[in-house]
Parts: C-alpha cells; structure tokens; sequence
C-alpha cells in the first residue's frame, strides 16, 4: 500500500443556497478544488462522489456523469463513481479513493460529495433524513430520526446522569466556532438558555440541538504522498482512514449510549496511526445532534463513557483545547448536505493544518481525525490526517 | 408503500410475530433468515414465533415533529420497549395523555392500532403500538 | 347447548361532555345532554377505526379463554362504519388474532345491530356443526354530522363474543328477530354522514321494532319481564330504553348494568353486545338476562340467555372489566375531538 495525501481542497457555503442547483455546486467545490492543488484534467484518473439521496431529493440518480460531464471531464471518459452510505456517503467516497490510490491503481483521484436539501419542503426532507433508518421496522411506525437520537439522549441522561446543558453546550461552543468560518450555514452565537427555550423536536432535544439540513458541497485531491510534493507545498497526509458498520435498526444494538462502529473503527484507525486519541489536536465529529457529540466523544476514546457531558460542561473543547472539537462549527453549525458532509470534515482539517482557517486557526496542531456516521451510527468512517514536515 | 410491500409483513406487524433459531434459541424481531450467532449453520432451521407483546419502556421520547402522516397525533410518544421475551423494539406508545407520567420502566402491551394510510383512497395500514393501560391484562 | 363461550370488550380513551359540543353550536348542550340522559361520549384516538376497536374486543375475548385461534372457523364484524366501503373488516381482525386461513369471514351491516346480526349467523354454524366456535363482533365509530343532534350520542366501542356449544359460559336459551323496511336512518354510499328521520326514528322505528321483538321472546319463551335479573335494549340514548323497558314492564334496577350510552354514548353496534358485556362482567350462574338488539332500516334481534356455572371458572381478569374501559377516561375538548375525528382539513384538502 503506498501512502496517500491530499493536496487540494474545494468547497462552497453550506447553507440555503436558493439560486444554486446541484450541479452548481458539485462543480463549484470540484473545481475550487482542482484549482487549489494546481492540477490539470489531464491529471485526474476518476472522480469519486457520494451523495445520499439525489434520486429522493432531485429525481435524479446516476449523478455521476453529470457531475463529471458539468466538470468539463466528459471528452476524458475516465471513471466516475457515485457512492452512497447514508450521511455518510462522502466519507465512504473518500475510503474508496484512498483505497484506490494507496493500491497503486490510480494516481490522482477527484472525491466529492454534495447534497441539496433545499429543492424539497422541509416536511419531505424529514422523510428522507428518516429513510436511513429502517423504512419497514423504524420509519413505517412513526420514528424520526430525531426521535432516535431523543432515545439515545432520554437513555444517556438516564443511565450517566448526563445533563440536559451538556447538550446544549454542544450547540453553544459548535456555533461559537461556526461564527469564525465564512462558509458556515449558520455564523451566530447562541446561548444555553436559547437551545434549551427553542421549540421541541423529539423531547429532550429541541430545535437548537438539531443540525439544520443545508445545500453543499465539498472535494478533496489524492495523491500518492510521494509525488504530493509536485503539486503542493502542504500535502496533508492520510495516516488512517477506516469504516465500521453495526445493525441498521437501532433496537438491535446491546447499548444505544455508544456506537460501536465508531468504537471499533476509531481504535482500528489509532493502531494504524500508531497515535492514541489524546495525541489529536483537532476532532471534527458527527453532531448532526448535540447528544452525537457527546456519545461521539466517548466512543472515540476521548473521554471516558458518561464523562463527556461534564466536560463539555467546563468549557472543554473549545478551539485552542487539545483535542479541538468541531472547529468548523460541525454539522450543527457549518452545515448538514448529507453526501457532503464527510468531505468537508476533511477539508476543516487540512484547512487547520495548513493555516488556512481564517480566525479559528488551532495554533501548532498537527493531528486531526474525521468521524462521519451514516444512519444511526450503522456505519462510521474515521480518517487520520497529519501535516507532512 | 406499496400494497404487496405492505401486505407481505402483515403477520409480523399485526401480531408481532418473529423469528427464532432452532440451533441456539435466540429470538429476532424483525424476522430473520439466518441466526447472527449461529450464520450458516442456521439455515433452514429458524421458525416463525409469536411474541407475547409484553414490555417496559427501555426509552422514550415525544415526538413535536413527526413524520408526514402522524399529524394528527403530535406530539406523540415514542419508545424502545424491551419485550419480556429479551428482545427490544421501537414503537409508539398510545393512551398518553398531559396526566401520564411516561418513565424508563414503564409496563406497555402490544395494541392493535391504525399505522398510516396511502392518501384517501388507499390502502389502510395496520400494526403494533404500545399502552401503558393495556399492561395490566394478559 | 348453543351460548357464549367468551367475550371482551373494547372502549376508546377519550371523552367530550356534551356541553362542550353545544359550546360550539351556540346551543345548551348541557341541557341537551341531559335530556338525551347522555353526560359524554367516547371518541376514538386519530389511530383508531373499527377494523383496531374489533380486534382489540376479539383479542380480550380470546386471551380469556384456551381456545386456539384456529379453532376459530368464522369471523364476522357487524358495523355500519367499515374503515373500507370494499374490503372486509373481518379479514383484518382474523389476520391479526392468527385465525387465517382455514375460517371464513364477513362484514355484516344493519346499522345498530350488525352485531347481534353476527352473533345469530354465528349460531346458526355451530348449531349445524359447520364450526365448533365463531367470533360476531359488533363495533362502530359512528359519526354524526357537526352540528346534527347525533353528533352528542354517536361515538366508539365494540365487543366480541365467541359462540360454540362446549364450555359456555352464558346459554342462548332463544333468539328471533323481527324485520321490517322502516326507513328512519340511513347514509347513502360515499356519503361520509349519516341522515335521518328526525322524531320519526322514536315510536315508528325504535318502539315499535323493540316492544314486537320483545314480545314475540316472552311469547317463545312463556316468560315475563320479571323472569330476567337483566335487561339489555338497544340505547340509541340514555332515555328510549328505559322508556321502552317501562312499556314492556320492567324496573329501572334490571336495566342499569347493561345502559352504558349515559356515559360513553351511542357505541352502534357495539351497544348492545357493550351492555351484555358489562352484564356478563358482573353475572352469576342463573342469572337470566333479556336482550333486544336496534338497527335502523329496521329490525330487531332478541335473546334470552341464562348465565351458566362455568362463569365462575372463566378467566374474565384477563382482559378489561367494560366497567374499567368506562372509567378508563381522558375528557377533551372540541378542538381535540375535531383533530381526532378527521374534522381539520390540511394542507393537501
């Protein structure tokens, strides 16, 4: 296996983007990115895409030679892949690019992911959100996918007295990021009192601990870690990247307070590594709800089980802590496309190891790790990505 | 949904009827084909079985915003209930209201209710919720 | 002999006053209430039609007894509200007890007493051994029109009852009916309300029809009203069958068990088998119990039944008392009712 970096990255704004169709912005970010890493199409050897529900959200399936064809790439005919893991679409397009370039069968791959949200009325979005879950067992009965991750919360608090502020302290500090990052959906500070006043979406969690459900898109650029040099001053490269799976249906899990997916493909990812999690200076974690992040943070090993809640409740992983959580605001804040979002975890990261993360920049970091969930944690993507000296 | 997808999983949603591994016991609901803990060696050996439909509340949660077709119930309840068989399963519990003190615990027993219907002319679709009052028979 | 071998019962969560209901048409509806000796009515949850209501009486009447659900050789639902115009209830409430697929099934309609209608098809295969026992339920979300004087009787609730000839707990000592064309109720095909008569329901339809059924049962059975501990009549409100029990010559003490309408409403066709239900919860051996079945259109089913000592060993604990269903009460409002009832139109019409 050859080792692999990015060197490029692209995204667009994440939130309501009412005069940009699909397409725009899979190009936007594909290009952007292109541009960034200084590469030619004569360059690329396939283009990777995940994206969750384009045939539910724009009638359209089969995505990828469209994208590839708007990308200018058509006369190039070279392959084009479309993946799709849920929300976890993108980062399971990035495993498979890394996967593709680290065997020495391409050399420069092209991976995005894109969503848009917003061609559909938010009741219908919620339909589709809940369609990765079990349509037959889950969804066909009334459960949302909100009203999962409430089961989880309504547990969690329960069996670790976790506090309901903890919760809202994940919203607080993800938005406090979000106000430092141009591309974010969300750019405003919220208070404790304000997530727990907002309206009720599955009891515990209210309006404020949900990630809101954005247009986006986002790419990054593989290459072999040897010819990075060529294209980049900067290649970041790939220490890990790992995927872990577990039963669809949320009831049948042994314990719906961890993910052991995200358990057992995070350890997976700290051996290959060879780092353990308190080496990371920057997380960017599924928070697609505010009690994501506090399962998230304990089944990556950064706290002990039960213990996130009070240390998000001392202030901890703030920006400038070690570990840095969601930096970019996290779903919660920089924004939720789907198929996109595993994508723009990894371009927060290599924005903060290559200085390029505006006021939020972490001083001196030099490890971060992506956590993407598809589902309700039935498949996690972990990636470990370390600044080359 | 459509009608065969609907009408092929009636047994299983009208009166919670599952599965279970000839080879070791173990009891699924949903149905299933091949045993998680056995695999291949249970092929051709799992049979149908019918829970019991009773249970406690494992966690719930009240749903403000539901699926299209639950408008009319908002906020309605949702739990995981752990069958007294072991198993667990999500569903939505019914007989709640502003007086019920919902709680981790809580005995529920299968009822039979309306799920969701395919518009005004289609079909009606029937299946398992919980009641906290119908825990004190059977 | 021929006779009830099980029952159950099933009656919805909710209730509206009918002051509440007058609130909103600018009337009295306490004093309307009142004079209907009506004090609320059951409304059943947004989730519940008449195929949930049969299958939950059909499931309390089973759990009661050991009989296996494929003993079971018929099903037949009596209603005038089907959740379909065209598909029956009664496959649904089969499938969903595990009685399919060696049994047949039917849906019954004769406005009020479908159910009894049920109960007497059901024994007429036992007694020609074509079954060893049947399930006749009765049951009904009846709606009245907003606004209509029905709309403060017409409500929710059901009962089934198992008929066979080994281990019954209630013999049916005689049943007759007396039919009639009486066009004093009706609902047209697709018409989602019904219509009536008016006053021309009272002693052209309802009286009449009891008071011959009635008869022609005492006359049968050279029995007179005092023979019975019980009487059950059909109770379209709280006033007709106490006045049509004076008629015939019986005391208000016999008929109070089995009238439920003063608390939970006209329940169709799911009164009369409710009221016998409610008598049964409370029965001892030897009791008689006299019962007149209504529907409109008209006709009448009568039954003279004899409670049996195997009422002492049946296992009525194993699912609810009509008494605990009765009581088993959430009063709501008008807005409630008309969220429940499918009276809020949405965005889609």
């Amino acid at each position: 296996m050859r080792e692999v970096a990015i060197i490029g990255i692209g995204e667009t704004k994440f939130g309501e983007l009412w005069d940009r169709s699909f397409r725009d912005i899979g190009i936007e970010a594909g290009l952007k990115a292109i541009n960034d890493a200084k590469i030619t199409s004569n360059d690329i050897n396939a283009l990777y895409i995940g994206t969750m529900a384009s045939g539910s959200l724009i009638k359209q399936e089969h995505v990828s030679p469209i994208l590839l064809d708007y990308a200018g790439l058509s006369s190039d005919h070279i392959p084009s892949i479309r993946i799709e893991a849920g929300e976890a679409s993108g980062a399971l397009a990035f495993h498979q690019a890394y996967l593709a370039v680290a065997s020495g069968y391409y050399n420069i791959v092209v991976v995005g992911g894109a969503e848009k949200l917003t061609d559909v009325s938010e009741d219908v979005a919620r339909d589709i959100t809940s369609s990765t879950s079990d349509q037959e067992w889950e969804t066909f009965f009334g459960v949302t996918q909100a009203s999962q991750y409430a089961l989880i919360a309504n547990k969690h608090m329960n069996t670790y007295n976790t506090k309901r502020e903890a919760m809202a302290e994940v919203a607080v500090k993800n938005h406090y990021h979000g106000s430092m990052n141009s591309t974010a959906h969300f750019q405003n500070k919220i208070t404790v009192e304000a997530v727990l006043k907002s309206p009720p979406v599955s009891t515990p969690l209210g309006m404020l601990d949900c990630a809101p459900l954005s247009d986006g898109a986002a790419t990054v650029i593989l290459a072999p870690l040897d010819i990075a040099r060529k294209f980049t001053d900067t290649p970041i490269k790939i220490q890990a990247s790992t995927i872990s799976t577990d039963t669809a249906t949320l009831f049948h899990r042994r314990d719906i307070c961890t993910f052991d997916s995200t358990i057992l493909a995070s350890k997976k990812a700290y051996d290959l590594a060879g780092i353990g999690s308190s080496q990371l200076d920057l997380v960017e974690l599924n928070d697609n709800y505010t009690i994501s992040e506090i399962i998230a943070i304990e089944d990556l090993n950064i706290t002990k089980k039960g213990e996130a809640g009070k240390e998000l409740l001392n202030g901890r992983y703030r920006i400038g802590d070690k570990p840095s959580i969601n930096t970019s605001g996290g779903l919660k804040a920089h924004g939720q496309p789907y198929g996109a979002v595993g994508i723009a975890q990894i371009v927060e990261i290599v924005k903060q190891l290559t200085g390029r993360a505006e006021k939020r920049t972490v001083n001196g970091a030099e490890i971060g790790l992506t956590h993407t969930i598809g589902g309700i944690g039935s498949v996690s993507v972990i990636n470990i990505l370390k600044r080359v000296n | 949904m459509s009608v065969s997808r609907y009408w092929r999983e009636a047994k299983s949603r009208y009166m919670l009827q599952g599965s279970k591994c000839g080879r070791c016991n173990r009891l699924f609901f949903p149905k299933r084909s091949v045993c998680p803990s056995c695999k291949s060696l249970s092929i051709n050996n799992i049979d149908n079985f019918n829970l019991s439909g009773n249970g406690v509340i494992d966690a719930f949660t009240y749903v403000h915003e539901g699926l299209t077709g639950f408008e009319m119930q908002i906020p309605y309840v949702i739990a995981m209930i752990k069958l007294e068989e072991g198993i667990s399963i999500t569903a939505q519990v019914v007989d709640i209201d502003d007086n019920t003190k919902v709680y981790i615990g809580m005995p529920v027993r299968m009822v039979f209710r309306k799920i969701g219907e395919d518009g005004k002319s289609g079909m009606i679709y029937y299946g398992y919720k919980f009641s906290p009052d119908m825990a004190n028979f059977g | 002999m021929v006779g009830i071998v099980s029952y159950g019962a099933y009656i919805p969560k909710y209730r509206i006053r009918p002051a509440e209901i007058g609130r909103v048409w600018g009337i009295n509806g306490e004093a309307y209430g009142k004079s209907l000796n009506i004090n609320s009515k059951s409304v059943p949850a947004p989730d519940e039609d008449t195929a949930t209501i049969s299958t939950e009486a059909a499931k309390a009447a089973m759990n009661r007894v050991n009989i296996k659900s494929s003993e079971i050789g018929a099903v037949y639902v009596g209603s005038e509200s089907h959740p379909y115009a065209v598909k029956p209830t009664a496959t649904i409430v089969a499938e969903a007890l595990d009685i399919t697929p060696y049994m047949t099934a039917a849906d019954l309609e004769f406005a009020c007493k479908a159910g009894t209608a049920a109960i007497q098809i059901s024994m007429g295969l036992v007694k020609s051994k074509m079954y060893n026992y049947c399930m006749a339920i009765g049951s009904d979300t009846s709606q009245g029109s907003p606004g209509d004087p029905l709309e403060y009787s017409a409500s929710a609730g059901g009962a089934a009852f198992i008929i066979g000839d080994e281990h019954v707990i209630a013999d049916i000592n005689y049943t007759c009916s007396y039919t009639t064309d009486t066009p004093d109720f009706w609902r047209r095909e697709g018409q989602k309300y019904p219509r009536h008569g008016g006053r021309f329901t009272g002693e052209p339809a309802y009286f009449k029809h009891i008071i011959a059924c009635s008869n022609m049962v005492f006359k049968h059975q050279n029995t007179k009203p005092e023979d019975y501990n019980y009487v059950v009549l059909h109770q379209p409100n709280g006033k007709f069958p106490y006045r049509a029990a004076k008629m015939l010559g019986f005391r208000d003490e016999q008929i109070t068990v089995g009238l439920l309408t003063p608390y939970i409403g006209n329940t169709y066709s799911g009164a009369v088998m409710l009221g016998t239900s409610a008598v049964l919860d409370i029965a001892k051996p030897g009791d008689r119990i006299f019962v007149i079945g209504f529907g409109s259109g008209a006709g009448c089913d009568g039954f003279d039944i004899t409670v049996t000592e195997e009422i002492n060993s049946f296992h009525k604990e194993k699912a609810p008392s009509v008494k605990w269903l009765v009581e088993r009460s959430v009063y709501i409002d008008y807005s409630i009712y008309a969220k429940f009832r499918n009276k809020i139109i949405l965005g889609d019409g």
